[in-house]
């Protein structure tokens, strides 16, 4: 068995009810990898614990069973190694953009010297075009300058892997697709292994080499696994050109609409220390019996499998 | 033809004087001398002889009076002629050092205490019923057992300054350590910055608004309190000169005294006023 950048092995968590006791896991026997350089993205409902899912592998929160290990050794509080971009920015207001960036490059290497932070700092600012904003407080900046702060203070600790908690959910369409842009150049660039949230369909088109699909809580699990198997050179113009593009989104708005509520495990051939992976992108037809090669449904699952993508194509 | 605009600042500086100097107008009305009537009963010729009739005051200090009491003290403010007789100046420098030392006394206990109260909720629980039944004790009920215990005029003066001007800083410092934004200590977390840069360049910042708001409510109170603990200690300060002068029915002095106590009070506000602009930050 190949070694995994990072090994995911039976998370489970739940929160106390209003009485006190342990409620109902919100996710539970939570498996998977994540290979050095690959851009894994998590979809799923609201409530189903992604973000819970992220803070346990950043080390912000305990999980009540499982272990996360990365490059070889267990994930067991918050480490220099792993840079979180968070939901709300997280920027500090008091400092500016470049007292933001350089406050974790100095956290980073506590041995460098004033300048040495500042030009390292400046750097990664110009990384994101923001090098013109470096003296500004934050909140002189729009939402997506904002993120893009909170982006280049993640990379500028040169962090083994990056964990980003739906960085764009709050940005307007049209910042959003320039930052999602601008990060996947980063990311290419930098290799960077990279693990994500979204709630966009199309984002994690995008940017991810693999998508996991988590089904709903309470003891949400990750159903299935769907590999983009479109060229890592896409971009958001070419996006739309690629049928592949019709087929992938379909087969995850399906998942969203209708198959998220199935609880996996009832699911025959289910088995959560091997989760299904599926090629949407490469089935021509893409007809529910091509389909059911990749994923093994039971019989009254078949009934709402991804519908005929050819209006869509056509649309 | 539009009409002429002064900018705000300039009417409502205008309609400040107007309002001083009808206010100046009616004290000197009220304080006009008003001949007095003669008794019943008494000729007129008898009631002229025994000064009634004639224009008197009812002791209330004029607006001229008072004018020249301002001319006169501001004139040597720092004049020191024994116990009784110093310098407005001096006087003030007396009460501005009391609270001073206590206010800053009680920064030093209130801060540090109220990081840490703030930090640990378990910490916080256990010492609010003391601050709640602390918190509205009128410092001057200490006063006794400050004079008791401490055996000293001066050092009971800046105990009861330390007393009123801990507990806002002590609850505003707890409160603002308790509310600093979770998304800020989980950045230091990820940053695996240490506890001594996290107190003193995310906590700390994050909460100095709420902070110096703290200590801006104290200096006031402390301020309010100076007066009345100098004149129950008596010897020097504004607080014992107003009682001195009430002693020598110096009311002149006395108004004196009064708008001077306003003036410096809103002096300090004034300073911890841009104390807070200075670490306030837009989010």
């Amino acid at each position: 068995m190949t070694q995994h950048f990072l090994r995911v092995e039976a998370l489970s968590k739940s929160y106390p009810g209003s009485d006190g006791t342990p409620g109902p896991a919100v996710f539970d026997d939570v498996h998977f990898t994540i290979d050095r350089g690959e851009f894994v993205v998590i979809i799923g409902h609201s409530g189903c614990g992604k973000t819970t899912i992220l803070n346990v592998l950043a080390g912000l929160e305990q999980a009540d069973g499982g272990h996360v290990f990365m490059d070889g050794r267990e994930v067991g509080g918050p480490s220099l190694e792993r840079g979180v971009v968070f939901q709300g920015h997280a920027l500090m207001p008091w400092r500016t953009v470049l007292g933001n960036v350089a406050f974790a490059v100095g956290s980073r290497w506590p041995q460098w010297s004033r300048e040495q932070i500042r030009a390292h700092s400046l750097k990664f600012l110009e990384m994101v075009g923001l090098a013109a904003a470096a003296g500004k407080k934050p909140h002189q900046l729009s939402g997506g300058m904002k993120q893009r702060v909170g982006i280049a203070r993640a990379f500028a600790i040169s962090p083994k892997m990056l964990l980003l908690d739906e960085p764009f959910g709050a940005l307007d369409a049209l910042s959003r697709g320039t930052i999602q842009d601008e990060l996947l150049a980063i990311v290419h660039a930098t290799q960077q292994t990279v693990f994500m949230i979204t709630h966009d369909v199309d984002e994690a088109i995008l940017l991810a080499d693999r998508i996991l699909l988590m089904s709903n809580g309470p003891h949400a699990k990750i159903a299935e696994m769907v590999e983009v198997t479109m060229s890592r050179s896409r971009t958001r113009e070419t996006l739309h050109h690629d049928p592949q593009y019709y087929r992938i989104r379909n087969h995850l708005v399906d998942f969203l609409m209708r198959r998220a509520q199935t609880h996996p495990p009832s699911i025959s051939g289910y088995d959560a220390h091997h989760i299904p992976l599926v090629r949407p992108g490469l089935d021509a037809q893409a007809s529910p019996e091509m389909l059911l090669h990749a994923v093994s449904l039971a019989p009254q699952q078949r009934l709402v499998q991804p519908r005929q993508n050819q209006q869509a194509c056509a649309a | 033809m539009r009409p002429m605009r002064l900018p705000l600042a300039w009417s409502s500086a205008l309609l400040s004087v107007a309002l001083f100097v009808l206010l100046v107008g009616i004290w000197q009305m009220l304080t006009l001398p008003k001949p007095s009537k003669p008794p019943p009963g008494v000729s007129a010729e008898y009631a002229a002889l025994m000064g009634h009739g004639a224009a008197k005051s009812d002791g209330f200090p004029t607006p001229a009076q008072v004018a020249s009491t301002f001319i006169r003290e501001l004139r040597h403010p720092f004049y020191d002629h024994g116990p009784n007789d110093k310098g407005i100046g001096l006087q003030l420098a007396y009460s501005l050092a009391r609270v001073g030392a206590g206010f800053g006394l009680a920064v030093l206990v209130a801060l540090p205490l109220g990081f840490v109260i703030g930090m640990f909720p378990l910490l916080r629980r256990a010492l609010d019923p003391f601050i709640q039944v602390l918190k509205p004790i009128s410092p001057l009920a200490w006063m006794p057992i400050a004079l008791y215990t401490l055996k000293n005029a001066d050092v009971s003066g800046v105990f009861v300054i330390f007393i009123c001007s801990i507990w806002p800083m002590l609850v505003n410092t707890a409160f603002g350590v308790a509310s600093v934004r979770r998304d800020w200590l989980n950045v230091a977390r990820t940053l695996e910055v240490g506890a001594f840069k996290r107190a003193f360049q995310v906590i700390l910042p994050a909460a100095a608004p709420t902070i110096l708001t703290g200590m801006r409510i104290s200096m006031g109170i402390a301020w309010l309190v100076i007066v009345a603990a100098e004149m129950l200690v008596g010897g020097t300060g504004i607080g014992y000169f107003v009682w001195n002068e009430w002693n020598n029915l110096a009311l002149p002095s006395v108004i004196f005294a009064i708008v001077l106590i306003g003036l410096v009070g809103m002096l300090l506000d004034l300073l911890f006023a841009r104390l807070l602009r200075l670490v306030t930050y837009a989010e």
